[in-house]
């Protein structure tokens, strides 16, 4: 009994599209093949599945590459070319069901189309990413609001001079020296914006691949839940827009198999009653307190903290882990606390504190400048990478936590809010001992 | 053009000039929420003028006290302000009788549709995106305040 044709655009129905297209007989085909013409005709009806070899034998004789008949190949490219008939604009009407034909007759045309398609898709992707990155760069909104309230300066102060001709000297002199300090401002936020957008356009057009995984995980609200039980990180990751690159993918794998570690360490189960009751005692918060009652490093429970699925009455958390030369490793931003997205952090964060004294965790109330600035507890604390580890080289690493002020309790006796900013460039504070650059906003 | 003793002060710091008796805001009261000191500065300076007079607050968690306090006839809000946004003190003076008819100018840098809806939605008599015209400010005011 004959096989019916378990899936449309298979082999057959493409081996004699193809045969058409080149005006030669069913029986010219088969003696081409080395096949008997009965046979070829089951298997151009997809009655019968051809061998590899015979395909093979097919292929050569329509002078196409033998995966050009791969069935699965075939339907993998019907797919991209449905899904490019979707986004079809009103007055176009691709024959859909005529997909497979398409793929057959036309196998170049096809291949360009789906092409096509997964380019359109991927140029998606990255205007989606970059306007997303543009709505929500700290920098970039830092520069745009800097060049708007110069502009807005010199506009009216200039407007004021041109117009008035009767100004006094004094008044004349005030206004001319606001309008040059303004276009100095301009010309800084200026200069700013180029560095910023030269900056946007390295790698890959888009992001370092940490970026990549950071906007992974913000996309998640930065809580996989897939580390609470383990997974298929391999499988986790894959096709992930963000992770466009295969190094943001390796340090996926590497951040789950580590957040995995401190889920185990930190069971959600156990961890959120006595979270959330700290959080509605409203005694203070003593991570030290929670560290020792779970039996945990402190740098364990603060990714952890920053990476917990939301909760009502438990604070989302800010992070930032540095290696031993500074360099930021991983940031986890919270509404007030922003972080750099290039060059270095503000060099007075606890942070650094922490890395100069290994081991000796640092608490300090800070203030974050801003619009408004943010009041938060800073805990931070350094360690080398691998404890176990005897022999050098050793690899530090420091992690510092912020808790908003609201909920993490006053600051201590004695304990003065330390002025802290994000990083030089978008800092207010103009007379700062640590500044290592110019800022592109006033203070 | 006269300023009755004007005295101008350096550093983009407070300037002072008297309003001008027999111009149109003829000594009302307008305060400026503004907390870049260039732009209250010359906002200050057009307004006096026209014979408003004219107090500054740089801060956002300072103007409502200021408002309560001084009973302007007008605000010009700046959005983005230290302490406190322009949305939400508009939203608090809506919410209060004293103020909830109160004519408020809100100015941003963000002149988009959604921030144009958003600023009327919190209530704002009138929204003008920087960088503004003087003319158009002093005509925003004028008109909201009826001379």
């Amino acid at each position: 009994m004959p096989r019916p044709a378990p899936r449309p655009a298979l082999s057959g129905t493409r081996i004699r599209a193809l045969r058409t297209a080149r005006r030669l007989g069913q029986a010219d085909l088969a003696r081409m093949a080395g096949v008997s013409p009965s046979y070829l005709n089951l298997i151009e009806h997809n009655r019968r599945r051809a061998s590899a070899p015979v395909l093979e034998a097919i292929a050569r004789a329509l002078q196409i590459p033998a995966e050009a008949l791969d069935e699965r190949a075939g339907d993998a490219q019907i797919q991209i070319l449905r899904a490019a008939a979707a986004r079809a604009q009103p007055g176009t009407e691709p024959e859909v069901d005529r997909a497979d034909e398409l793929v057959g007759r036309f196998p170049g045309w096809a291949a360009l189309l789906a092409q096509l398609q997964a380019l359109a898709e991927a140029q998606e992707r990255i205007i989606e990413r970059l306007s997303d990155r543009m709505a929500h760069d700290p920098n970039l909104s830092a520069s745009l609001h800097e060049i708007v309230s110069a502009v807005t300066s010199v506009q009216s102060t200039a407007a004021i001079l041109a117009e008035s001709e009767d100004l006094e000297p004094e008044w004349r002199a005030l206004f001319h020296r606001n309008v040059h300090d303004d276009s100095v401002r301009l010309a800084n936020a200026a200069e700013a914006l180029v560095a910023f957008l030269d900056t946007s356009s390295e790698e890959t057009g888009l992001a370092a691949p940490q970026e990549e995984l950071e906007s992974w995980l913000e996309r998640q609200g930065f809580h996989v839940a897939a580390v609470e039980t383990g997974g298929d990180w391999a499988a986790l990751i894959a096709g992930q827009a963000e992770l466009a690159s295969a190094a943001a993918r390796s340090l996926a794998r590497d951040w789950l198999a580590r957040a995995h570690e401190d889920a185990r360490a930190l069971p959600v189960a156990q961890l959120m009653p006595v979270l959330l009751r700290v959080f509605t005692a409203g005694a203070g918060f003593a991570p030290e307190d929670l560290a020792r009652h779970f039996g945990v490093g402190l740098a364990q429970l603060f990714r952890r903290l920053a990476t917990l699925p939301p909760e009502p009455g438990i604070p989302r958390f800010g992070l930032a882990i540095c290696d031993g030369s500074g360099t930021l490793t991983f940031r986890r931003p919270i509404e007030g606390f922003q972080l750099p997205r290039f060059g270095g952090a503000c060099p007075l964060w606890p942070l650094y504190e922490a890395l100069l004294r290994p081991d000796r965790p640092v608490r300090a109330p800070v203030e974050f400048a801003g619009r408004p600035p943010g009041r938060f507890i800073a805990h931070a604390v350094a360690g080398a990478r691998d404890p176990l580890r005897f022999e050098p080289p050793f690899a530090w690493e420091a992690s510092m936590l912020v808790t908003p002020a609201s909920v993490a309790g006053a600051p201590g006796e004695g304990e003065a809010v330390r002025a802290l900013g994000s990083s030089c460039r978008v800092c207010p504070r103009e007379l700062c001992p640590a500044r290592r650059e110019p800022s592109i906003v006033s203070g | 053009m006269s300023h009755d003793g004007a005295e101008a002060s350096g550093g983009g710091g407070t300037a002072d000039v008297a309003p001008v008796s027999g111009r149109r805001g003829a000594g009302r009261r307008v305060l400026v929420v503004e907390d870049e000191p260039n732009i209250s500065e010359a906002i200050r300076f057009i307004l006096r003028r026209d014979g408003w007079e004219v107090a500054i607050e740089a801060t956002g968690t300072g103007a409502l006290a200021r408002i309560g306090a001084e009973a302007p006839d007008l605000v010009i809000l700046d959005v983005m302000l230290p302490g406190a946004s322009g949305f939400e003190i508009l939203r608090a003076l809506r919410g209060q009788p004293g103020t909830a008819r109160l004519p408020v100018i809100l100015l941003t840098a963000k002149g988009s549709a959604q921030v144009r809806e958003q600023a009327m939605a919190a209530g704002a008599s009138m929204f003008i995106a920087k960088p503004f015209a003087n003319a158009e400010l002093l005509a925003a005011v004028r008109q909201l305040v009826g001379v």
